[in-house]
């Protein structure tokens, strides 16, 4: 799994891919920090963390699209499932490496606490439970596409696929007011990745909304695992 | 230490592999032969554990690959037909990753440099793999499933795309490590197999269709003795001189070349030489002979035999 990972953080950081997501994540951050922060007057990054919603889920099929499609492509998934390595180790060293890049994309928020501190003391806490959120949104994205990805060959369809899950992802709350029977709604507002995230964005550590992204998360590395499985039996 | 039985692999309706079974044992090379799409991919991913069959068994060294394919596959060093390489990384960082990849316990720097001096490719090691020559490539992948020294190598076609020399150098390569290790090696150019092998098994439409040592194949299949004559002159005339030698089976026409000149394939007895007496036949009879030349099977037309009489049984078959 060490080598996986280390060798996709080459790939990412040896390739533009890295730092295009970097630039974007970076450049809306800031946008956000300085027109609502420092704008307004305020230390409170509520607003920052709810808008990086939408762009978290823009920019991850971008960081995954080629994690497992292009194995395929390429034919180096031949050299993965013949070494000793088990296929949950090889997707896990995908999903880390991706969540590691996430990660270094989210160091900019330690500068803004760090600017946020000249003016006045930071609630760190709340500030810990915002990255917090934010970190977990982007893993749960990672996950589901790290699926897409291993279900075809070619990264343009799994990068389209992973934009209109998260497009669908993003609008579900508005599907869920559209649903007239209200047992259907109620399942479609269950499963709003927002609403969920939104409790972090205000500083709400609840144990549910963590099981909630958990949950996806193990789901879709579990669904992934199936996807390569299927390959060598069919 | 290598055993394979009975592995059948079937796509949906098609079986790709049926019912192959061979075993290879330690220190000796074996050549995996047959035409495109005879199975020969399908059945070394299978013994790599890249893919399942549908039914049989392989065992490497004692471990089978369904209950201990982590064991199975670290006593493997594979070369797929096409080599799996990330061309956006050098030839170093490649073989650094490959190296713990396959969790290998040597010393790292020192083990990757003596591969390379095998394979010769030291002097690329800092080059991306994109931009390499597909020559160098395939070494790069030769480099590969040669990391930790594994005990058995499965080499798919470990010639294509290189130019004569190189695909000397690397038979030749092939043969030392033959000493060293279990070597499964495939290809669909006999020759090549011939000068490396001490064993070959065909494979045809999914069949194994023969499984003997590279000397007693070749015996086997050239056993049978022709000659073909070209003569002028009258052919019933001709036909009776050429029976009259001794030592001759059969008298065919092969074929007409122009009026009065003809040629007869002739079958002769294993081991005997009949080209002195029948030139002097043919000076009795006042016949000139205009060619005269032995007409053994080759080993291709073996093979082409071989194959295309599994394909023509198995069409049978399906009908």
């Amino acid at each position: 799994m060490g080598a996986i990972i280390k060798r996709e953080l080459y790939s990412y950081f040896c390739s533009p891919i890295a730092y295009v997501v970097m630039a974007i994540f970076m450049f809306f951050s800031g946008l956000f920090f300085t027109v609502v922060c420092l704008v307004n007057d305020t230390s409170n990054l509520t607003y920052v963390f709810t808008n990086m919603f939408l762009i978290t889920i823009l920019l991850t099929p971008i960081m995954c699209m080629k994690l497992l499609s292009d194995e395929k492509r390429l034919k180096t998934d031949q050299a993965l499932l013949t070494s000793p390595v088990s296929i949950f180790g090889i997707v896990m060293g995908k999903f880390f490496s991706a969540c590691i890049l996430n990660l270094v994309c989210m160091s900019i928020y330690l500068i803004f606490g760090f600017v946020l501190s000249f003016f006045v003391t930071p609630n760190w806490s709340v500030i810990l439970c915002n990255f917090l959120g934010l970190f977990i949104l982007s893993c749960t994205m990672i996950a589901i596409n790290l699926f897409l990805s291993s279900l075809t060959e070619s990264q343009m369809i799994a990068a389209i696929t992973g934009f209109a899950t998260g497009l669908f992802i993003y609008l579900i709350d508005n599907v869920a007011k559209a649903i007239p029977v209200a047992f259907i709604s109620n399942i479609f507002q269950k499963l709003s990745f927002l609403s969920h995230y939104q409790d972090f964005t205000v500083g709400m550590l609840t144990l549910a909304n963590v099981v909630f992204f958990l949950s996806v998360i193990a789901l879709f590395i579990f669904l992934t695992i199936r996807v390569i499985e299927k390959k060598r039996w069919s | 230490m290598i055993e394979v039985k009975n592995i059948t692999k079937c796509y949906g309706q098609h079986k790709a592999v049926d019912n192959v079974s061979f075993t290879v044992e330690s220190g000796e090379i074996l050549g995996f032969l047959g035409p495109n799409g005879a199975g020969k991919s399908t059945t070394m991913n299978i013994i790599t554990g890249y893919l399942s069959s549908s039914s049989g068994t392989v065992t490497v060294d004692g471990c089978e690959i369904l209950d201990d394919p982590k064991g199975v596959k670290s006593k493997i060093g594979y070369l797929p037909e096409i080599p799996p390489l990330y061309l956006d990384m050098t030839v170093q960082k490649y073989l650094e990753f490959m190296f713990d990849l396959k969790k290998v316990k040597l010393d790292k720097e020192e083990h990757i440099e003596e591969v390379c001096r095998l394979v010769k490719i030291s002097s690329v090691t800092h080059r991306l793999i994109k931009n390499l020559s597909k020559g160098y490539k395939q070494r790069v992948g030769l480099a590969q499933a040669l990391l930790g020294n594994p005990p058995v190598l499965i080499l798919d076609e470990p010639t294509v795309g290189l130019d004569p020399k190189q695909i000397i150098e690397i038979r030749n390569l092939v043969k030392s490590l033959g000493k060293k290790h279990t070597v499964i090696l495939s290809s669909h150019i006999l020759s090549e197999v011939q000068a490396i092998c001490d064993r070959v098994v065909i494979i045809s439409n999914g069949h194994v269709v023969a499984d003997e040592t590279t000397d007693g194949l070749s015996k086997k299949l050239t056993k049978s003795n022709r000659l073909l004559v070209e003569a002028e002159g009258n052919k019933s005339k001709i036909i009776d001189v050429i029976s009259s030698v001794p030592d001759v089976k059969s008298v065919k026409t092969e074929s007409v070349l122009s009026d009065d000149v003809y040629e007869f394939s002739v079958e002769v007895k294993e081991d005997a030489d009949i080209r002195k007496k029948l030139f002097f036949a043919f000076a009795q009879a006042n016949i000139p002979i205009l060619g005269l030349r032995s007409d053994n099977i080759t080993l291709e037309e073996a093979f082409l035999k071989l194959t295309s009489d599994t394909r023509i049984s198995s069409r049978k078959a399906g009908e």
